[in-house]
């Protein structure tokens, strides 16, 4: 993998001369399309705001790691927000409240528990990172384990975005086609927590839901039926993932949030060439 | 398609008598509350039977009892003679009152078939064999030209025949029509009363039909069946028109005393 992304340095630019910006760049090149396709699942289904709970459940996770002495945190972000992810769901079940409602409180609650854990001693400063991302933190072993997310998570999303969608479009109606739309969101909630944790360290906690978000909302002005709604989601998620890392390292600024600002033009962008195509 | 299902080949509509759904004393109770009590109905084929009440009746909860999404006492039996279902797990057709969709999804017609009926992902296009089998679908519905339309450009009237050209794909045992006609206008309304009637007899089905357009449903129902937690009376549109339970419920008594 690490011979594969060396081949990149003979680029000639200037960039592509240090290790963090190769490795980046083949990170971004490899998950932009899973965040689109994933996102368009979100967007249709109107989990939005479900995917925002997760990326945010993050503190709370970290704040775990930290106190179990974990050096990577990384399973015990997976392991909360997957509880937080069943959870919601298993509670609007229960109390069939509205589901904005126990997302705000789930949300809430796992906010306020991981800065109380964070903070503990004075020390929220050293965490800060994780909030608007940091692009060292890739290294080549990551992207390993990227490749392995992007087939796995990737795959399973392709196989069961038929499901995905009609669970969305109405529960009874998927029923009465003999699917179980339990198990089918349980596996849709899993790869939501498997992709938003895995990129959180380089994306960051407060604006990875955008970049699961922005591409699909920008496809959807875009396209007319469901095959080109994913295939201009995954083409403007790696156009503003690869412009946003190359500004953000001319402008020195945080990469992550550059890369949403651009996805942010592109749908603006879309939009205008609705309104255009309308008149 | 065929013009008759392949279960009834060579038998007359409205001859094949053992083929129906038997409804025998179900009951649901929710959070304690009783929803339905004691419901027995009896679905042949070629009859759409519809069940009206008022609301909080049960109504909705009977449909979702078939479908298996509550747990119900009571037994269902389903019988059909041949066909793509069992009787432990018959094929039923759905006709939601409604989709969760917002009216700028670039969710095609198209695109509600191939994940309906196929698992080969979406995303990756609509295979051709599901495109001709939505628009003879569709044909059959009057709504051929709606293939490639997205859903949020369709009327309520348009959505609704296209929910129920999906709902025979494939032809079910059982079709189950869940309010189809609340928000459609008057002409939309006799256009799908008129397919529904049409394709009752060609596929020789059994419906089963909730509403609340009374006016309406008389003519095209076969039996009506007034649910108000138990089946308070039931049979052929005129009986039940006349009964006075029925009239009291909706107020049809106070009109005539005016």
């Amino acid at each position: 993998m690490s011979q594969l992304i060396d081949l990149l340095a003979g680029l000639p630019f200037e960039w592509a001369r240090y290790e963090f910006m190769r490795n980046a760049l083949v990170a971004v090149i490899l998950v932009s399309p899973l965040f689109a396709l994933m996102g368009t699942l979100v967007v249709n289904n109107r989990m939005a705001f479900f995917s925002d709970a997760i990326g945010h459940a993050s503190l709370t996770g970290l704040g775990l790691g930290v106190l179990l002495g974990l050096a990577d945190p990384l399973l015990s972000l997976i392991g909360f927000a997957l509880v937080l992810g069943v959870g919601i769901l298993a509670l609007q079940r229960i109390t069939r409240a509205s589901m904005d409602t126990i997302i705000s409180l789930s949300m809430s609650f796992s906010i306020a528990l991981g800065v109380v854990l964070l903070s503990r001693g004075g020390n929220f400063n050293r965490y800060s990172h994780y909030l608007i991302g940091d692009l060292l933190s890739i290294t080549p072993g990551d992207i390993g384990w990227l490749c392995l997310t992007v087939l796995v998570v990737g795959g399973g999303l392709l196989y069961f975005y038929n499901r995905i969608l009609l669970i969305g479009l109405n529960d009874s109606l998927a029923r009465s086609r003999g699917l179980n739309s339990w198990w089918a969101q349980m596996l849709f909630v899993s790869s939501i927590v498997m992709v938003v944790t895995m990129n959180l360290s380089w994306v960051g906690i407060l604006i990875i839901n955008s970049l699961l978000i922005l591409p699909a909302a920008a496809a959807r002005n875009l396209a007319g039926n469901t095959r080109q709604y994913v295939l201009c989601a995954i083409a403007i998620a790696l156009c503003s993932g690869v412009c946003g890392l190359l500004i953000s390292y001319y402008a020195d600024t945080a990469s992550g949030a550059t890369i949403v600002l651009v996805a942010m033009g592109f749908y603006f962008l879309t939009l205008a060439v609705k309104a255009l195509r309308r008149q | 398609m065929t013009e008759s299902h392949p279960h009834h080949k060579g038998i007359a509509p409205h001859q094949c008598g053992q083929c129906c759904t038997h409804i025998d004393h179900i009951s649901v109770t929710l959070d304690r509350h009783p929803i339905i009590e004691d419901v027995s109905l009896h679905l042949h084929c070629g009859e759409l039977t519809t069940v009206v009440g008022p609301n909080g009746a049960g109504k909705s909860t009977l449909l979702r009892a078939l479908l298996g999404e509550v747990s119900h006492t009571g037994e269902i039996h389903f019988h059909p003679v041949f066909g793509p279902g069992r009787e432990d797990a018959p094929a039923i057709g759905y006709v939601p009152q409604r989709l969760d969709f917002d009216r700028f999804s670039p969710f095609s017609v198209a695109d509600l078939f191939a994940v309906s009926t196929s698992r080969f992902p979406v995303p990756l296009g609509c295979r051709d064999e599901i495109r001709k089998t939505a628009l003879s679908a569709l044909e059959n519905v009057e709504a051929g030209g709606l293939l490639d339309r997205t859903l949020g450009k369709l009327s309520g009237g348009e959505l609704q025949r296209v929910l129920l050209a999906l709902s025979l794909t494939p032809v079910p045992n059982l079709l189950l029509l869940d309010e189809p006609v609340s928000g459609i206008d008057l002409p939309g309304r006799e256009l799908f009363y008129r397919t529904v009637s049409d394709l009752r007899h060609r596929f020789d089905l059994s419906i089963l039909m909730v509403s609340h357009d009374l006016a309406g449903i008389a003519a095209v129902s076969d039996r009506i069946v007034f649910l108000d937690r138990r089946v308070v009376c039931a049979g052929p549109p005129r009986e039940v028109l006349a009964n006075r339970e029925f009239r009291h419920a909706f107020g049809l008594d106070l009109e005539e005393a005016q």
